[in-house]
């Protein structure tokens, strides 16, 4: 068993033949829900992540954006095998990693990194960042020597812009940004080929935002990274993505390049998402068409029947309860998923009878 | 329209073991009848420390307001007593905190809570604030308000319990609505959502709102001017267009470029303020901004500049305020 590191490869991002650096197919996390305390049974299941695809090449950057409750973290959660998967297969460099356990598993984490959203908490405050930093390097045995060591960890503070001196300090002495870079180093120390980044600047002030993106990007050129890049904000995923994937209630509704997604949203939960976000432009924001979606995101208890976003949507026929959209082609990349849209290709068996009877 | 609130060199000093924090520095503005004011800035700018202070809420200690006047209708808040201050509160000036989750109280119901302002400063009967309850959270488009003012706190979402506040907030129909980050917990579409009831129910009320922030869109959608706070005083002060469109303090240029919006090529790299806040224990002696700003020159290092009419009722504290320009990334004017 030997994983091929793509750093190899990263020269050639751009050819569309190779093969997906990681690839993740019909991925499932359900949480079961249960009652009683002595006793336990089985009441419900919260279906988290349900049957989601995803693929990222390497040296490029796939947005995962979504509300609150959709899944997005959870599927960063299910790469790195922290949440135990219900089905579905993760491939990593050609390899399936879904059922990997002990040294295995830890062979195959050394390739892919993780950056927390909140920098106080995922940061252990008794050790200093010189040893954050450097847990990796000694997990994976990457070091042979002292000295060795010392110079890595140097090397990688200076990376992401810490002063290598810091590195007898401990996360409290450190402000919420640099605190978030040092999440970062930790994350490239085993030099990793994809890096789930799960929230990393939601938790920022907007002007040290900035300082950390342009870091995450720098270091992705540099190092030829792949990333999957989670995130509620939609303006921050525009800046930083290549491809973008919208979810909803555990599944992916809409995903694209991220211009064709952007400058042509088809599904309407990405539309009405896109015109939720004000826009620093008072002069454009006096013009813009909101569409103000009702209601709250439904439990993931008791999901709706057919399509998950019906209940909200403004453009929902009486058919939507009825049958489940799946993505499908619009064109180039870009997929969605609403049998309302005109690219939409109803199969036989999920149209109702009277289907042409019911336009949107 | 006349002035609402004049708020004349509002100081508010916190005091801790690390020193004098000065956290609102001589902070002077006005609101008019019906204005909506943006207060933006940063974490520990002062901005919610200020909604604290008129409202008269700063904890004290370690917080004590020590200068200043807060004249509402013509009445000087910082002078009156905390017993007509509680008539202020609530009937007057209402105010929308953060946290959804711990604003409300956990073991009340819903409708005890809404209740509360009206008995209080109405003097409504049972009967009469319960139906008021109802229509009130009809307003804000919670469905079936009956059942709803049966339950508590912990049974509605992060939305609802927002729109809840918004409901008590404006009960009493206050002069002055104080948003404090009100829809920073929320997610975009509920966002919106909250931002469009507290629009639309205070343009029918005709009530000034003050909606503090750190998101310039929510600013550029809702408001009709901004105040940009940094380090306990105010920045730059005017209206929507005036500064946005040539803001005459670099800390706003600094703010306008680092955000990536959705309406900027996403291909240009967003231009970051450098450094950090600095540590409001230990400030500089001239212009607290000097560290990470790109247009310092001798005179910021030496003297702290005030807040000065730079054009026609558009503010700004900086020496160099004829050098900064915004030369923002694609922007359309």
């Amino acid at each position: 068993m030997t994983i091929t590191t793509a750093h190899s490869t990263t020269d050639e991002t751009n050819s569309n033949s190779q093969s997906p650096l990681l690839d993740i197919r019909d991925l499932k996390v359900h949480f079961p829900v249960t009652e009683g305390f002595i006793i336990q049974r089985q009441v419900g299941v919260v279906k988290a992540v349900d049957g989601v695809n995803l693929s990222v090449n390497p040296g490029e950057t796939l947005g995962l954006v979504g509300e609150s409750g959709s899944g997005k973290t959870t599927v960063g959660r299910a790469i790195l095998k922290l949440e135990e998967a219900t089905a579905g297969q993760i491939i990593l460099n050609g390899e399936e990693i879904s059922d990997w356990k002990g040294t295995r598993l830890r062979e195959a984490r050394r390739h892919l990194g993780m950056v927390f959203q909140d920098p106080f908490g995922s940061l252990n405050p008794r050790m200093s960042a010189g040893n954050l930093v450097g847990e990796p390097l000694k997990i994976h045995g990457l070091t042979n020597s002292k000295s060795e060591y010392r110079r890595r960890v140097a090397e990688l503070l200076s990376l992401v812009g810490l002063n290598p001196q810091m590195a007898g300090r401990y996360p409290h002495e450190f402000s919420g940004g640099q605190r978030q870079r040092i999440g970062v180093a930790r994350a490239l120390a085993s030099k990793p080929d994809v890096i789930v980044l799960d929230e990393p600047v939601s938790a920022l002030d907007v002007s040290i935002q900035a300082q950390v993106i342009n870091l995450i990007k720098d270091l992705q050129t540099e190092f030829g990274l792949a990333y999957i890049f989670i995130a509620h904000d939609l303006s921050v995923v525009r800046n930083i993505s290549d491809r973008v994937a919208v979810m909803y209630l555990g599944k992916i509704v809409e995903t694209g390049a991220r211009d064709e997604l952007y400058n042509n949203p088809k599904h309407p939960y990405t539309q009405a998402l896109l015109s939720a976000v004000p826009t620093a432009n008072p002069a454009l924001e006096r013009t813009r068409n909101r569409i103000v979606l009702e209601g709250d995101i439904p439990s993931p208890l008791n999901p709706p029947s057919g399509c998950v976003f019906r209940t909200r949507c403004p453009v929902a026929t009486e058919e939507c309860s009825q049958i489940l959209p799946e993505l499908q082609n619009i064109e180039g990349t870009h997929s969605a998923a609403c049998i309302n849209g005109d690219w939409y290709k109803r199969t036989p068996q999920t149209t109702g009878a009277d289907s042409a009877s019911s336009a949107p | 329209m006349s002035t609402l609130l004049d708020i004349k060199n509002l100081s508010t000093h916190f005091n801790t073991s690390a020193g004098t924090i000065k956290a609102v520095n001589d902070v002077s503005f006005e609101l008019r009848e019906g204005e909506t004011l943006g207060l933006v800035g940063e974490s520990g700018c002062g901005k919610s420390v200020t909604a604290l202070s008129i409202m008269r809420l700063v904890p004290s200690p370690p917080g004590r307001i020590v200068s200043g006047d807060v004249i509402f209708q013509g009445q000087n808040l910082l002078k009156i007593s905390e017993a007509e201050m509680q008539n202020v509160r609530g009937r007057d000036i209402g105010m929308i905190f953060q946290e959804p989750m711990t604003s409300l109280n956990p073991v009340l119901s819903i409708g005890r809570q809404l209740r509360e302002p009206l008995e209080l400063h109405l003097g409504m009967t049972k009967q009469q604030s319960l139906s008021r309850s109802s229509e009130l959270l009809e307003l804000v488009g919670i469905p079936d308000p009956a059942t709803r003012l049966k339950t508590f706190p912990h049974q509605t979402s992060g939305g609802q319990r927002q729109r809840i506040m918004i409901a008590m907030a404006l009960s009493c129909e206050p002069k002055l609505l104080i948003a404090d980050e009100a829809t920073t917990a929320l997610d975009v579409t509920i966002q919106a959502q909250i931002l469009e009831i507290i629009k639309e129910l205070t343009d029918r009320l005709g009530t000034s709102v003050i909606i503090i922030t750190h998101n310039l869109g929510v600013v550029a959608r809702y408001a009709d001017s901004v105040n940009v706070m940094y380090a306990g005083k105010l920045r730059e002060s005017g209206s929507l267009d005036q500064v946005y469109k040539e803001p005459k303090h670099p800390y706003t240029v600094g703010l306008l470029n680092s955000v990536p919006t959705l309406d900027l090529d996403p291909n240009v790299r967003l231009q970051p303020i450098r450094g950090e806040i600095p540590n409001l224990t230990d400030l500089p002696e001239g212009c607290a901004f000097i560290d990470r700003c790109d247009y310092a020159t001798q005179k910021c290092e030496e003297s702290e500049p005030e807040l000065e009419e730079v054009e026609d009722a558009h503010f700004g504290a900086c020496w160099e305020h004829r050098r900064v320009g915004k030369n923002l990334q694609g922007i359309t004017p």
